[in-house]
């Protein structure tokens, strides 16, 4: 199951500073842990999140081994015009999930 | 007389979720939708809830229609009895049921991932709705075994379930507040295991807690005490997905 929840206000005033909240599902596996046999379960983390406003990025995280599982963000930015806010995860084995929400200005 | 005082029952208007005993942040988690982790269980529950399965080629949705309002209270009023079994059954129990009987699809292993989704979106429809267990004659002997199990001693820390949560909630156990245990937000999202998890499974929890061996997911001692659980719980408004440190 990869699925992501964003939330980002539908509308907004031109030069208005808003919340953006996101939360996907991820075991975020550190690497660290050990099977009872002994054996290490290999790190599984998402590595990279970016958020772009029309194309110019916004935000960026960079993510490390025990954060935690199913990571959230919120972050503020100023909203200039409508569009679209696209969201981008990506991490090990390949994963990446790409979510979009639409937001009018005026 | 199912609803005498027993010695050190908790009086209605002293009763209190667990959400009451979390801190500023917990609360805040479980109260927005986008940061509740519980809600990515509860969209993948959506999407179970109308894919098509098993040899019968139906979805829940075929039956059941819109779950908004077919499963609304659904979650309220279980364990409910089966006349089928003879017993109460758990939530989880119907749902596995309907998948067997009625989609002939395998059943779906304690724990797992697609159950608790499901559970979880079912359980979503009755938020605020208040706990409505009906007691009567068919039911009443397994209230009388779970009450029995939660005043009852055992493991090797002989303790009942009783003697921390009736006697002594709002006391510290280490650095943790012993709640009143009302399982009204469940499945629910728990920190401490980075994921969502039944009301079988924090008995079990419990259970290792008092150093008892745990009773297996779906054993009829573990229904029967959630089943008294839920009874004792009644009137307390549901909360699912909830959020618990």
């Amino acid at each position: 199951m990869a699925s992501a929840l964003v939330n980002v206000p539908a509308r907004a005033r031109r030069g208005a500073v808003i919340e953006i909240k996101t939360l996907i599902s991820h075991p975020m596996e550190t690497g660290y842990r050990r099977t009872q046999l002994g054996a290490p379960i290999p790190r599984d983390i998402i590595r990279l999140f970016v958020c772009t406003y029309n194309g110019t990025e916004v935000f960026r995280a960079e993510l490390h081994p025990a954060i935690a599982a199913n990571p959230f963000f919120a972050f503020s930015t100023v909203a200039t015009e409508s569009g679209t806010i696209t969201f981008h995860w990506t991490g090990d084995n390949g994963f990446s999930v790409t979510e979009s929400a639409a937001i009018t200005v005026d | 007389m199912a609803v005498s005082a027993f010695a050190g029952e908790i009086p209605r208007p002293e009763r209190r979720s667990g959400y009451d005993f979390m801190s500023r942040e917990t609360r805040a988690m479980q109260d927005d939708d986008t940061a509740n982790p519980g809600l990515l269980w509860v969209l993948e529950g959506e999407t179970l809830w109308n894919r098509k399965t098993g040899a019968a080629g139906r979805a829940c949705a075929d039956c059941h229609g819109d779950a908004r309002t077919s499963m609304k209270g659904v979650a309220a009023r279980h364990p409910a009895f089966d006349a089928s079994r003879g017993r109460p059954v758990s939530l989880e129990q119907r749902i596995n049921r309907c998948r067997t009987d009625r989609q002939q699809a395998p059943a779906l292993a304690w724990e797992s991932r697609e159950l608790l989704a499901l559970t979880a979106y079912v359980a979503r429809q009755s938020r605020g709705l208040p706990i409505d267990i009906v007691i009567d004659q068919r039911t009443q002997p397994f209230l009388d075994a779970g009450r029995a199990t939660w005043n009852r001693r055992q493991g090797q820390l002989n303790l009942a379930c009783s003697q921390c949560h009736d006697d002594n909630w709002g006391r510290q156990l280490a650095g943790n507040v012993i709640p009143q245990a009302h399982p009204t937000g469940y499945p629910l999202y728990r920190l401490e295991w980075q994921g969502l998890g039944s009301l079988q499974r924090r008995l079990r929890n419990c259970l290792v807690g008092i150093r008892a061996e745990p009773y297996e997911f779906g054993a009829p001692e573990l229904v029967d005490l959630e089943l008294f659980l839920m009874w004792r719980a009644r009137g307390m408004a549901i909360e699912a997905p909830a959020v618990r440190p």
